[in-house]
């Protein structure tokens, strides 16, 4: 398992790096966030620009051959992840391709992929990962029920902090068709048509100007062709699904960690107080001094958290370990530095002025997304207990 | 004409013909081999283990054959390092001397120097011991006050080095002094390598607060050094230093790969010792995760140890990483013993006797052990320093001249 990019993925992140600071640049997300608050569009993000990252390819890069894919794996999308995450840009990578594509690429019948794999991959479609019901994320606490009526299954309940929910043409619904909450069996998810009725989808306006969204399912009703995978069984799928996507989003805190630290130190540097620059200061240059320390070892975990995906060699234990210790430090690594870089902007570092607080926001929302730090240190302990 | 590959080969097959199978096992704690004029073996395999690579020259493999050394190129002796680790080879003595003071010695001792240090050296038959800290020098390394006063022929040494591991068990120490008090403290200090045997020399063991300890405080009294142990320019002893303590970063480093203290794993002492899950009160639920969050911050160590090794390989340059080597893992330890000693309770609390378990009298020594680590080989203060100033490359300030 290596923890460097190979020439291939530096060469993709090289590309990404360029195109992304052209074309999506931090000022882009701010009119985006200033557009959307005047009433702009709802997706929070530009449909123009993820066009474009389809073309480059990107939305195909984890997918095998067999499904449209590249086949060019986890650390491969890490490469990209990193730089969305330097750039704040958004778009439905990670919901409808990473987490969405994954679970249908695990759990999916030939019939379910054939619908969908090509349309996701191509841009044409959104599907939207819908599991989060309470405050905290949990998969195996869902609680939305599915009965079975005859031949059909009849969802009732909510779903909440569904992201790029607003706009998806379907959901994948994590749903209880048996077992109790907290349990991993007895968990089915269903592909849920965005016209389904009793569906109903509404925006819930998060500080990251991103596009999240609460369901109400009010008895909607699918047939058994709704169902990805085997009743009851759906928990081993769509937490793989959710490793990738916690991987992809540790780079993504990673790189806007990344991004955050460089602006900081360089402030660090040109700010003058009492006639030197604040930089001189021990003080200061202790604390940034631990940043970087830390900021190296989010960086080794989030790598590692990448080639686990990619590892044929790993069970699906071993994996989630590596997936929870990415999410966890990179977490952790972007809640320190991005608390220090407002500090030690001083005054202006509570200013909307600076792209400092986009970014304070923006690592806010992805450390709680996909599970906080305390969800996967707990995670982490019980996996690696199980395997003692 | 041999390729690399070819060396590889050859190489895999010589230490697999070699290397003798429990020379290939994990190292249990005290069983590592010090060179030295007497060295001690525990068993026949380490005997040969230690023969056969001293004779092949691969105690130091990238040295030149003419002093002693394997003669490998660069190339060669990272092929050589990968072979050793695939096949889990144990180092076949554990020199300072080799990893420090010789490449020193390469690159500024002269030709006559050369040849009458390194040969030894090459072949294990000198312990050295490092005295650079003095009492009142300490982080401000540069304030030392040992004096060498010029003699004629020689030098006469007096003062006093402070914790010099295993001062008491080695053959030959590679000191600084000073050898000019009248100019800035920088430009007046010199490298020396002195026979321990020397008379006027006096290596006390020191005592801990976790007990004994292989560090010595070592007296100097009209010790009389020959002017030909001088090591590089008079009074240019400085530069010397800060190349010494960066071998010293990377020897460290090595020498960490396999002479781990005894190892404490946190997860299975926090099994055996808190009640279980189902009994568990919220005190103990919040300690448990405690110990888990600690066990996740050793690993992001470990896989950043693994990634430096990866970058330096693919020849990128690791020197911001392997600046936070030291400060991440001296920091972390003590976080882990804190841990450990919560999860223990009273069982940490132990000094000595039966009413303990050997492992919790041992974990309670590893605590106290542990303040020592974010102290010795430059306090972690100065680890910042380092960091903030050569890596990050943030400007000097009023207190600037520190760890430099």
């Amino acid at each position: 398992m290596s923890l460097v990019y190979s020439e291939e993925q530096q060469l993709l992140a090289d590309t990404a790096a360029e195109f992304l600071m052209a074309k999506s640049p931090v000022a882009a997300q701010r009119k985006l966030r200033d557009e959307g608050m005047s009433g702009g569009t709802a997706d929070g993000f530009d449909a123009a620009l993820w066009r474009e990252m389809v073309d480059m390819g990107w939305s195909a890069i984890p997918f095998p051959e067999e499904l449209g894919g590249l086949a060019f794996g986890c650390k491969g999308l890490g490469a990209v992840f990193e730089q969305i995450g330097r750039n704040l840009s958004a778009s439905p990578l990670l919901s409808s391709i990473v987490l969405a594509g994954s679970v249908i690429e695990l759990a999916g019948s030939e019939a379910q992929q054939a619908e969908w794999m090509a349309a996701l991959i191509g841009g044409d479609k959104r599907i939207a990962l819908a599991v989060d019901e309470t405050p905290r994320h949990d998969p195996a606490a869902v609680a939305l029920r599915a009965e079975r009526a005859g031949d059909d299954y009849v969802l009732k309940g909510t779903k909440a902090f569904v992201a790029d929910g607003v706009g998806a043409d379907a959901f994948i619904v994590a749903a209880r068709t048996g077992g109790k909450p907290g349990e991993k069996g007895g968990i089915s998810l269903f592909i849920v048509p965005a016209d389904a009725p009793g569906l109903q989808v509404s925006a819930m306006k998060t500080l990251d100007s991103r596009n999240h969204a609460t369901l109400v399912l009010n008895d909607v009703r699918l047939g058994v062709a709704a169902l990805l995978g085997a009743e009851g069984e759906g928990f081993a799928a769509l937490d793989a699904a959710l490793d990738r996507g916690r991987v992809c989003l540790a780079a993504e805190m990673l790189g806007a960690t990344q991004s955050l630290f460089d602006t900081t130190v360089e402030y660090l540097k040109t700010r003058v107080q009492f006639d030197v620059p604040i930089g001189s200061f021990q003080a200061l240059q202790h604390r940034a001094a631990w940043c970087y320390a830390h900021l190296e070892l989010a960086r080794s975990t989030v790598m590692a958290g990448l080639a686990a995906m990619d590892d044929p060699a790993l069970d699906a234990a071993g994996r989630a370990r590596l997936a929870s210790l990415a999410k966890w430090k990179a977490g952790d690594a972007a809640h320190r530095i991005s608390r220090e870089a407002v500090q030690m902007h001083g005054g202006m570092g509570v200013t909307d002025e600076l792209d400092v607080g986009l970014y304070l926001k923006r690592i806010r929302v992805a450390q709680a997304s996909l599970g906080d730090g305390d969800f996967h240190c707990q995670r982490y302990g019980e996996v690696t207990a199980a395997e003692a | 004409m041999s390729t690399l590959e070819d060396f590889r080969r050859e190489t895999r097959a010589w230490l697999e013909a070699n290397c003798p199978p429990s020379m290939r096992t994990a190292m249990p704690d005290g069983e590592l081999v010090w060179g030295g004029r007497t060295v001690e073996f525990k068993n026949e395999d380490q005997r040969l283990w230690f023969e056969r690579m001293r004779d092949k020259g691969w105690f130091c493999p990238d040295w030149p054959a003419e002093y002693g050394g394997g003669g490998l190129t660069p190339e060669q002796n990272t092929v050589l390092e990968a072979e050793m680790r695939r096949l889990r080879c144990r180092p076949p003595q554990i020199n300072l001397g080799i990893w420090m003071l010789g490449p020193v010695v390469l690159e500024f001792g002269t030709e006559e120097q050369k040849r009458e240090l390194l040969p030894p050296m090459a072949r294990g038959e000198i312990r050295w011991c490092q005295g650079f800290s003095e009492p009142n020098a300490g982080s401000d390394l540069a304030s030392l006050k040992t004096s060498a006063v010029d003699a004629g022929d020689h030098f006469v040494v007096n003062g006093t080095k402070i914790w010099t591991s295993y001062g008491d068990k080695s053959d030959w120490m590679y000191m600084l002094v000073r050898t000019n008090p009248d100019v800035p403290k920088q430009q007046g200090i010199s490298l020396l390598v002195v026979d321990m045997a020397s008379p006027g020399i006096e290596a006390r063991p020191i005592d801990l607060i976790s007990g004994k300890s292989s560090f010595c405080q070592v007296f100097f009294d009209n010790v009389k050094v020959p002017k030909g142990q001088l090591i590089g320019p008079l009074n240019g002893g400085w530069t010397l230093a800060k190349a010494l303590l960066q071998h010293e970063r990377r020897a460290m480093s090595k020498f960490g790969e396999f002479a781990l203290p005894t190892h404490f794993d946190l997860l299975s002492i926090a099994g055996k010792y808190l009640p279980a899950q189902d009994v568990s009160s919220p005190a103990d639920i919040a300690l448990r995760q405690r110990a888990y969050a600690m066990a996740m911050d050793e690993m992001a160590y470990s896989l950043t140890a693994q990634r430096m090794g990866e970058e330096a390989r693919a020849r990128k340059n690791v020197s911001g990483l392997m600046s936070i080597m030291k400060l991440v893992h001296s920091e972390q330890e003590k976080d882990k013993f804190e841990v450990l000693a919560d999860v223990l309770g009273h069982r940490a609390l132990g000094w000595e006797g039966e009413a303990f378990e050997a492992q919790e009298l041992a974990m309670t020594k590893a605590w106290l052990g542990s303040f020592a680590q974010t102290i010795a080989g430059g306090s972690s203060e100065v680890q910042l320093n380092v960091i903030a100033k050569r890596v990050l490359e943030l400007p000097e300030g009023g207190a600037g001249k520190q760890g430099k």
